[in-house]
């Protein structure tokens, strides 16, 4: 009887609590975004708050399940959940539905189930057990096309199903990899191709370049560990041949929409017929969501009082905008404490992962946490406007029974793991 | 580093997305206010306004519905659009950059086609509307004045202007207003308080219920009728005997201070400034510049008063002592005053007392009577303000605070008046105008009126007002509490006899009407305009003050006609007809009715801006109206006559 107490208190309760709020709090939030009438059926089946009860009411089923499987499942199947994820990646392109342009959808009567979105799971496994493996070194390059193949694919596959967003969530793994011991190098020419692209983007090659120089000049004479002379030329060189050749990947390669997107963004169009354009397609759900944001002021409007939202003028409120919602109805002081609440839930997880003994448990947790980050700043950031518009779900928040039972998986097997982290496997 | 770089950006992510959510929710917040909240729908309920009726309660002012065709472009299926049209009495032209201009508006959103379809038109539409998908009535609700009587009493309603807004948030943009008249005075009475319903848009603009089951919303409380002392046949009767001339007519029941008439010349029909054609005409009238048939003569027009002031040096000289009626005053054919002269029609030697010297209008008498009043202390400068203050008591020189909503100050000067003419040296010489009415003094009609009830009343007066009653409500204390002047009551009676000989013998004795004992004062004033910077000289303003019967009056009357010579000519004659009409609801003086009737004045007003030459009083020439416009006079006296059969 003790022994099972221990065990029962072994789960970090404050990592479930914080998950149970977000939960909660997006539920509230879904009812607001989607009810129609004035007597509400919170059991409306027909209705998404009372779909998502159902969803929540099986990822409690789930967690139950997850926390009862032994910790050392999740390691030695490893391998088989994340080859059978793969292929149910791959079965899309035979059975998958179509919704919205992105064949990511497999439909059962009138519930649909995403399988990207258990990929990223299954990917969090697999690179775990991959990199925890002692033969693993990342500082040889054969490993890292290895874990980089792990990744890619699953990444690849949802692109080619038109799911631009879920392609970019692959990219948390970088902060796994990083922290797992993958050169510095790969850090420095990340940041830098993305500084290039933006300042290139916005304020064109030249100006790119001419700063590309200050900073090398400023690097040789600062930096007190001399680079040789001729490398720093071939990385200014190549800073400024990818500052001329980004406007040729922007224009060539991404498709129309992702330009408009990035345009935006970036305030860079100037033609007013385009601009007219975008403000009746996405411009228009940004901007009808940073004003139903920007109405609910220090308080908010309370509870089911947000005109906008009872309105619908945010376009898709209960999915990817719900954060308007919360903005609307709970005022500055609600929209904090959310953002306070995921930036609590992701150090708890972070945290905890520091804690472990166990390298598996360690990379996984890392990847739980890179993972929800990614949504999170993601999605908070379209939402507000920082960032260009990519449909990405909040965790935990957005309506959707594939995602909610995603982010449960993924979480619970942590604390599955974090649970286990004093015994010996 | 490798340990912290994702604590350090989760943290950074969190502290950039608290502060994006400062900027945008507390920095740039906007109002909370149900009203500006763009998500919410306000359709406003507008209440019945109220009716007018006049005293005998008679509806004055009533509303009639008018019928807009409204068009939801993309609701509209293929129709018969000639016969379409043709209800709609527009051509395919019309119908097609009407539809354009709607559909390019929104086609979503209802807009105009056609508006104010009149009642028969609406009649013949209604039943084919079915026909029509995306088009419906609409239904308003305009003023109706039933008479085309009295549009500067009434007024008239007119969209609300930002300032309007600015001023008072109870009007939206399109919200009719009072803008003259009893329709502007009585706007809070008559308007009531409109209802409001809040409703819930959705991202289409389009309606999705009652914002929160309708709690916020109110229910109209519609607007109270009123009745107005107006007597709607006198003022039809006034109108009438105004036509061809211009000024005013005022009419006092001095008892209560009510207003029985109140004739501004030229006026209009007020259904002019309903409707479709409402700003075509506005602007119609507001350019004419030269007749100004916006301008309220009767209580805007300053003008000398004339003769009639005399009455009331008569009854300061006695207030003050200085002169008893009986004591008489030599004139010369005129007055001499310090190296000037002026004139009077007494025969040389004639001698007057107060009686006779109002029967005769003598302008030496005044002019003596006037100067002893000032001269009294031995200082003309006390003097003045003494006899400043007496006038005013009578309601003169000041604004009268009533419910009218114009009126002018006029002018009764004091000392403080003339200080920059006369800094140092002020004696009673040099004011002398004053004693007859002219120089500095200046008056309306209506502070004329309302002097001449006071005088009926022998010493007190109630401010003249519109309003007689209004649905559950008592009228304020201002107009039914008498206000008593500085002059005792015994020292009316020389002065009202001196009226009543006026009519018996004197400047009016042509006047008279069998079996009722009117008393008035006749008035002539020089006077001039400045056009193009040359000043001329026009016929005399014919000015008329009386009140009757004698004893327990009904009715107290100024009558102003512009350039309409002598007061017996025009102004007395239309005093007496609208006295008799009050009075017996029937004329016997039928005489003079068809003489006011045939005479017109327009040659008269034209005279300074024809650019000739030209002759004035005795030098002008009657002006009678011709045949056909003689006519239709008589046919609008018999419908005035008719009515109350």
């Amino acid at each position: 009887m003790v022994r099972e107490t221990n065990r029962y208190f072994k789960f970090d309760w404050i990592t479930i609590l914080l998950f149970f709020c977000l939960v909660g709090f997006g539920w509230v939030n879904i009812l607001s975004a989607s009810h129609t009438g004035t007597v509400v059926d919170y059991f409306d089946i027909s209705q998404p708050f009372g779909k998502q009860i159902i969803f929540i009411a099986i990822s409690v089923v789930l967690i139950v399940i997850i926390l009862a499987i032994d910790a050392k499942f999740y390691e030695r199947f490893a391998s088989i959940i994340y080859v059978i994820s793969m292929l149910s990646l791959v079965g899309l392109f035979i059975f998958g539905k179509n919704v919205n342009g992105a064949t990511s959808w497999y439909g059962f009567g009138s519930f649909t189930i995403q399988p990207s979105e258990f990929a990223k799971a299954a990917t969090a496994l697999a690179v775990a057990k991959f990199v925890s493996d002692l033969n693993t070194n990342l500082h040889t390059f054969k490993d890292q096309l290895k874990v980089c193949a792990i990744i890619f694919t699953p990444a690849v596959l949802v692109l080619l199903q038109n799911d631009t967003g879920s392609t970019i969530v692959y990219g948390s793994f970088f902060f796994v990899l990083y922290r797992e011991g993958l050169p510095k190098y790969y850090l420095n020419i990340l940041v830098s191709l993305i500084s290039i692209a933006i300042i290139s983007l916005k304020f064109g090659p030249i100006v790119t370049s001419v700063i590309a120089v200050i900073v090398a000049v400023l690097v040789h004479v600062f930096n007190k560990k001399k680079l040789r002379i001729h490398y720093l030329l071939l990385i200014l060189v190549a800073a400024i041949a990818v500052s001329f050749s980004i406007k040729l990947f922007y224009n060539n390669v991404l498709q129309p929409h992702q330009k408009d997107r990035i345009s935006l963004w970036l305030n860079l169009e100037k033609d007013p017929i385009k601009l007219h354009r975008m403000k009746k397609t996405f411009a228009y759900n940004l901007n009808e969501s940073e004003k139903a944001i920007g109405a609910g002021g220090l308080w908010g409007k309370g509870f089911m009082q947000g005109t906008r939202t009872t309105g619908k003028f945010v376009p898709e409120q209960h999915t990817d905008y719900i954060f308007s919602t919360v903005g609307e109805e709970w005022g500055f002081l609600g929209s904090s404490m959310v953002v306070i609440t995921f930036v609590l839930l992701l150090l708890r997880i972070l945290h905890l992962a520091e804690l472990q003994k166990s390298q598996f448990s360690r990379i996984y947790g890392y990847s739980v946490a890179a993972i929800v980050f990614i949504h999170f700043l993601i999605n908070i950031g379209m939402v507000m406007g920082l960032i260009p518009t990519i449909g990405i779900p909040l965790p935990m928040f957005s309506f959707g029974g594939s995602g909610l039972l995603s982010f449960t998986i993924l979480i619970f097997i942590f604390v599955k793991l974090d649970s286990n982290r004093i015994n010996e496997w | 580093m490798r340990q912290v770089l994702l604590f350090i950006s989760i943290i950074v992510v969190g502290l950039i997305f608290i502060s994006r959510l400062f900027y945008l929710q507390v920095y740039t917040s906007e109002s909370h206010s149900l009203f500006e909240d763009n998500a919410i729908r306000k359709v406003y309920d507008y209440p019945k306004r109220g009716f007018v009726f006049d005293r005998n309660g008679k509806l004055l002012v009533s509303n009639q519905p008018s019928y807009d065709i409204m068009v939801i472009p993309r609701e509209v299926e293929p129709l018969d659009t000639l016969e379409f049209c043709n209800l709609l009495k527009i051509n395919k032209d019309q119908f097609l950059k009407r539809y354009n201009k709607a559909r390019h508006y929104s086609p979503r959103l209802p807009s105009v086609f056609v508006s104010h379809l009149s009642k028969e038109d609406y009649a013949i539409l209604q039943e084919k509307m079915r026909k029509f998908h995306g088009f419906y009535i609409q239904k308003r609700s305009l003023r109706h004045y039933e008479a085309s009587i009295g549009a500067n009493v009434l007024g008239d309603l007119g969209e609300v202007n930002n300032r309007i807004i600015e001023k008072d948030p109870y009007y939206r943009m399109g919200d009719l207003i009072g803008k003259q008249g009893i329709e502007a005075s009585y706007e809070h009475t008559l308007r009531g308080v409109k209802g409001i319903k809040f409703i819930q848009k959705d991202r289409f603009n389009r309606n999705i219920g009652p914002y929160k089951n309708g709690d916020f919303d109110t229910i109209p409380e519609p607007g109270k009728d009123i009745t107005i002392t107006i007597d709607a046949k006198l003022q039809a009767y006034g109108e009438l005997l105004m036509r061809n001339k211009r000024g005013g007519v005022i009419a006092i029941e001095p008892a209560t201070g009510e207003i029985l008439a109140m004739v501004a010349a030229p006026t209009y029909d007020p259904n002019i400034l309903v409707g479709r054609d409402r700003s075509k005409n506005f602007t119609k009238l507001y350019n004419d510049s030269i007749a100004k048939p916006l301008f309220n003569r009767s209580l805007q027009g300053v003008y000398s008063p004339g003769s009639p002031f005399k009455l009331m040096n008569a009854l300061i000289s006695l207030q003050e002592g200085v002169m008893s009626p009986k004591e008489t005053v030599t004139c010369y054919s005129g007055y001499h005053y310090g190296g000037s002269f002026m004139k009077c029609h007494c025969h040389s030697g004639t001698r007057n007392n107060m009686i006779s010297g109002i029967q005769h209008s003598c302008n030496a008498y005044f002019a003596t009577i006037y100067r002893k009043i000032l001269d009294k202390t031995g200082s003309a400068s006390k003097g003045i303000d003494v006899w400043s203050d007496h006038a005013k008591s009578f309601g003169l020189g000041e604004f009268l605070n009533n419910d009218l909503y114009v009126g002018q100050k006029g002018r009764i000067p004091d000392r403080d008046y003339y200080k920059y003419v006369y800094p140092k040296t002020f004696y009673s010489s040099y004011t002398v105008s004053n004693a007859i009415g002219q120089g500095e003094v200046a008056t309306t009609p209506i502070q004329l009126a309302n002097m001449a009830a006071a005088i009926a009343n022998r010493g007190y007066f109630y401010t003249p007002h519109i309003i007689k009653n209004i649905e559950g409500e008592t009228l304020p204390e201002q107009f039914t509490k008498p206000k008593q002047t500085s002059i005792d009551k015994q020292h009316f009676d020389p002065v009202i006899e001196g009226m009543y000989q006026v009519y018996k013998r004197g400047t009016a004795a042509a006047l008279q009407v069998k079996g009722i004992d009117i008393c008035g004062k006749t008035g002539t004033v020089e006077n001039f305009i400045k056009l193009d910077s040359v000043k001329m000289q026009l016929t005399d303003h014919s000015i008329f003050l009386a009140f009757a019967p004698k004893d327990n009056p009904k009715i107290a009357i100024s009558v102003f006609v512009e350039n309409g010579y002598w007061g017996s000519r025009y102004a007395g004659k239309i005093a007496s007809l609208m006295i008799e009409k009050h009075l017996r609801d029937s004329i016997t003086r039928t005489d003079l009715e068809t003489w006011i009737l045939k005479h017109s004045l327009e040659n008269e007003y034209a005279k300074p801006y024809s650019g000739k030459p030209f002759g004035i009083n005795g030098r002008s020439a009657f002006q009678v109206v011709d045949d056909e416009e003689y006519t239709e006079l008589r046919e609008l006296l018999d419908k005035i006559n008719k009515q109350d059969k």
